[in-house]
């Protein structure tokens, strides 16, 4: 993966550049000893290392501004980081980048059942964040499967998502507000705790422009209060179209799951190694969850089997009780951690039309021949987004590049077929030079002109996102003006 | 003499703007009955709907399909957009078809915003012609896509003044089997917000909150299905029993229209507000507004306010320590002269605001003055 060379005049202006920061920052804020700074070398796609020129830690919104002025001022890239969880190389620095993490800000500020919302730091973790509200049996609804580790600011710049939205959307449809520290070092405040903030929805735009546009410091998120229970169903079919179609079937049916997952024979395989859930070894498994009282529950569960029934399915196991219900998930959850047993993994992101399922899946079947990768599919069945996982050796030389080449015929198959090159991760590094598959030129320069308008000079987590060849002359420019 | 300018196409579409001299009056249905000086482009011709699966939730529409249309078609396969675009013919006095493209260029969202989300929330996808002439797409038709910066968000409730939709893709739902409302009597708002709160809160899946002064009646929708519906309601209501006596209507549909519509305020004279607040922040303000009649959604969170001409509550919101906005719905020319449609903005995002304009609209065509909230800006009133 190109990455644009260091500016020598930034490396070369370090000292001058620490003395300032160290001005503004207490002591502990301030990271510059190589063996501490190799944390910060790479996030969760850890095959792209470089370490960055510094490290700052602020712990408060005025001191982001401060950094952020100063880095402006000095004409130094900054790479805005939450938990380094990201999969897609968005938080990967340069050697001339200075990293923001902001996990020392993990405060609630203000919890508020009656308007039922929630005001936190960005830095706290996406499960904390339902943590906080537990007590009031609330949560925060977007669950990413990383929300032990990943924070709300990488939430936010990634507009992630988990399991449940489903039901419940993604990131951008359960943010309300934000506290924005713009590259210069203004602070903004968008939206707030009521719906839809004044004039253009910037919060839409902040939402996913991948640390690209401000640091977020502070957010407003919606909490829900939790439903009275949930209860999964387990279906194995013996064929991926008809797990396909049976998807379909049940939303066709107005019965709307909170979850469908969807796992294929070689993740199914995988998983029962790793974790023993006791699943049927068939070749398309899907688990469907729906919500409610037990009343509730229990009639749409009849109608999803109903439906299921129709379909002639291998296997189908009602959890009884919480127990099984938890080991009906066992596999699931566990798939990418059985994965990593077994091999090194690469895993995609691409949406499709859920309809398009049955076809995808065949295609990657003999990508997977053709390349001689194997691979295994878990997914977001309700929405089309899907997570193959690609097994490669990294220890194999031109391994990981196979695996690369094939992972871009995949996603330029999601979009051939109407979908996108990401549903959830983000482009990063990762997906930056495939934009033009999606996108055309002119479709990207609108996206340019957003970035032209938040940050003018492009010192902003700068070569992520969009091909370098077509960033280069902004970055350029702005490098000249200096 | 303005014209009025009527492309078939998307690429007749990008020939007027990229050939257009003068500032542009951009039209869907014509509904919102607010007028821009200039031309009137119209996407009249841009109307039909090139793609529905009911098995994926989504459907494609050009942006001047008429409403009603693709309300017809949803209801035909059990569907429905659910954020509930409002129909303001009636509240403003205007005739007209209103569009797609209308209903996203004001992110069009009704009383079901607090549970399913807003206009926006459903937009998945979109092709517009920015004030250059270029045609751009955005996002796409499945549910889920991060793949760049998302221009559908910005381009909804962007007013039509960063360019021209010409073409949405969305999300429907399907239309649940059951919905019943249950109202509770209540003649105090502080209550009234009280036990919206109480319902929102519950774990019943509340999809409409409203309170009606004029009769005293907090309304709590639920829909689903019939025996889901049924449970949620005997549990509500017993929930709520601490705040007033309830009684139940199964056929709610018209109550949800008449309050989605602002329909209270038909017919009388005066300026008419939308206000979006905090929920809780409602009934201190309420009484600060100085209004002739007002009518309470999402939770209180939503206020619509009928007042005296002129009446500036931006300023009465701000006395009461109040955060939020509000927009100028319907008033005279003189109010909307004086006080603007839309709710200034920090100077920050006034100036941010005014750089995306001036990067997709460099020549200043589209809707000029519209969105603008700085009071030294002529034509602002829109
Ligand atoms: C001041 C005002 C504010 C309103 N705000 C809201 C609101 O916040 N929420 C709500 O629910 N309803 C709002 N409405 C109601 C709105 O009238 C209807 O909800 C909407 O459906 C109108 O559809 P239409 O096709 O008739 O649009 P029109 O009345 O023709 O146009 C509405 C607006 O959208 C622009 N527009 C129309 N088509 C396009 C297009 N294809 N591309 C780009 N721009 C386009 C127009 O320039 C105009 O600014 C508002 C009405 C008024 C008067
Ligand atoms: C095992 C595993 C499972 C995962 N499962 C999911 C899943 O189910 N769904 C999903 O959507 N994702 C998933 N991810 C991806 C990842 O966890 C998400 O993208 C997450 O939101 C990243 O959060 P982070 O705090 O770790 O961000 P980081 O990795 O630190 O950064 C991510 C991006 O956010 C930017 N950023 C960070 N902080 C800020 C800030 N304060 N202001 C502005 N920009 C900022 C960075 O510059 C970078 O571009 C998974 C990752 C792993 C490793």
């Amino acid at each position: 993966m190109e990455m644009p060379p260091p500016d020598p005049a930034i490396l070369a202006r370090k000292a001058h550049l620490v003395a300032r920061l160290a001005a503004v920052l207490p002591g502990d804020a301030l990271i510059q000893d190589p063996r501490e700074t190799r944390a910060y070398e790479c996030d969760g796609l850890a095959a792209y290392r470089c370490p960055p020129l510094l490290v700052v830690l602020p712990r408060s919104t005025q001191e982001v501004s401060d950094i952020l002025r100063i880095c402006h001022e000095e004409g130094v890239p900054v790479v805005p980081r939450g938990a380094g969880t990201s999969l897609a190389g968005g938080a990967l620095p340069t050697a001339d980048s200075v990293i923001l993490g902001v996990a020392r800000m993990n405060a609630v500020l203000e919890t508020d059942y009656e308007d039922r919302v929630i005001r936190v730091q960005s830095g706290r973790t996406n499960l904390s964040v339902s943590g906080a509200v537990e007590e009031a049996d609330f949560f925060y609804a977007p669950d990413p499967s990383s929300q032990l580790a990943c924070a709300i600011a990488g939430n936010i710049a990634m507009n992630s998502g988990g399991a449940h939205c489903l039901k419940y959307g993604v990131t951008t449809n359960n943010l309300l507000g934000v506290t924005l520290v713009m590259m210069d070092g203004t602070v903004v405040e968008i939206g707030g705790a009521h719906l839809d903030a004044a004039g253009l929805d910037l919060l839409g735009v902040i939402c996913g422009s991948e640390g690209q546009l401000g640091v977020v410091t502070e957010a407003t998120l919606r909490i829900l209060r939790k439903p009275e229970g949930a209860r999964p169903v387990l279906i194995g079919f013996d064929s991926n179209e008809v797990a396909g179609t049976c998807v379909s079937d049940i939303i066709k049916a107005g019965v709307l799951p909170v979850a469908i997952e969807f796992m294929d024979r070689p993740c199914i395989e995988a998983c029962e190694a790793f974790a023993k859930a006791g699943y049927p070894m068939c070749e398309a498994l899907l688990i469907i969850e729906v919500e409610g009282s037990e009343a509730e529950i229990a009639h749409q569960l009849r109608l999803i089997v109903e439906i299921a029934q129709r379909h002639n399915p291998v296997e189908l196991r009602e959890a009884s009780d919480a127990d099984e219900a938890a080991r009906i998930w066992l596999g699931r959850k566990s798939a990418f951690g059985a994965m990593g047993q077994i091999n090194d993994y690469m895993c995609l992101d691409g949406t499709i039309p859920v309809g398009s399922l049955p076809l995808v899946l065949r295609r990657i079947g003999e990508l997977s021949q053709q390349y001689g990768l194997a691979v295994a599919n878990v997914f977001h069945a309700g929405d089309g987004n899907m997570h193959p996982l690609i097994l490669f050796d990294a220890n194999k030389p031109g391994d990981l590049e196979l695996c690369e080449e094939f992972g871009a015929e995949v996603l330029k198959l999601c979009v051939d077929v109407g979908g996108c090159l990401t549903g959830e991760h983000g482009v990063g590094i990762e997906k930056r030079d495939l934009m033009l598959y999606q996108y055309s030129p002119r479709d990207l320069e609108a996206q340019l002109m957003v970035k032209d308008v938040f940050d003018p000079k492009w010192l902003l987590n700068p070569a992520k996102v969009f091909p370098l060849s077509i960033s280069e002359d902004r970055r350029r420019a702005a490098l000249a003006a200096e | 003499m303005n014209k009025m300018l009527t492309p078939q196409s998307e690429a007749e579409l990008a020939e007027c703007i990229t050939a257009a001299q003068a500032p542009l009056h951009i039209i869907g249905g014509g509904t919102r009955g607010c007028a821009v000086a200039g031309d009137a482009l119209t996407t009249q011709g841009l109307s039909g709907i090139e793609l529905y699966e009911p098995g994926s939730l989504t459907l494609v529409a050009k942006a001047g399909t008429p409403l009603a249309e693709i309300e017809t078609l949803l209801a035909s396969e059990g569907q429905r957009m659910a954020f509930e675009p409002m129909d303001m013919r009636s509240l403003l006095g205007d005739s007209g078809t209103p569009t797609i493209g209308g209903a996203f260029a004001v992110n069009s969202s009704g009383p079901r915003r607090i549970q399913g989300g807003a206009a926006r929330d459903y937009l998945l996808g979109v092709r517009f012609v920015d004030g250059s002439g270029q045609v751009i797409k955005n996002g796409g038709r499945v549910m889920k896509n991060v793949t760049g910066y998302d221009l559908v968000k910005l381009m909804a409730g962007a007013h039509g003044t960063l360019g021209v939709l010409s073409e949405v893709s969305l999300k429907v739902l399907p239309i649940p089997e059951a919905s019943v409302t249950v109202s509770l009597a209540v003649a105090d708002l502080a209550v009234a917000v009280q036990a919206m709160s109480a319902a929102l809160g519950s774990p019943f899946d509340v999809t409409g909150a409203a309170y009606d002064p004029a009769v005293g009646l907090v309304h709590i929708r639920l829909e689903g299905f019939a025996p889901s519906v049924a449970y949620r309601q005997e549990k509500l209501t017993a929930d709520l029993a601490r705040f007033g006596t309830a009684e139940t209507r199964q056929s709610s549909e018209a109550l949800w229209k008449y309050i989605g519509s602002a329909a209270a305020f038909v017919g009388r004279t005066g300026d008419v507000w939308r206000i979006s607040v905090k929920p809780s922040d409602a009934p201190r303000l309420a009484p600060q507004l100085g209004a002739e009649a007002l009518q309470f959604d999402w939770g209180g969170g939503l206020i619509w306010a009928l007042t005296p001409e002129g009446a500036d509550l931006r300023t009465r919101m701000a006395q009461a320590g109040v955060a939020g906005h509000a927009t100028l719905v319907r008033g005279s020319g003189e109010t909307l002269a004086a006080l603007g449609r839309f709710q200034p903005q920090a100077r920050p995002l006034e100036e941010i605001s005014k750089g995306l304009r001036r990067r997709f609209d460099p020549r200043g065509l589209l809707n000029p003055g519209l969105m603008d909230t700085d009071p030294m800006t002529p034509g602002r009133m829109g």
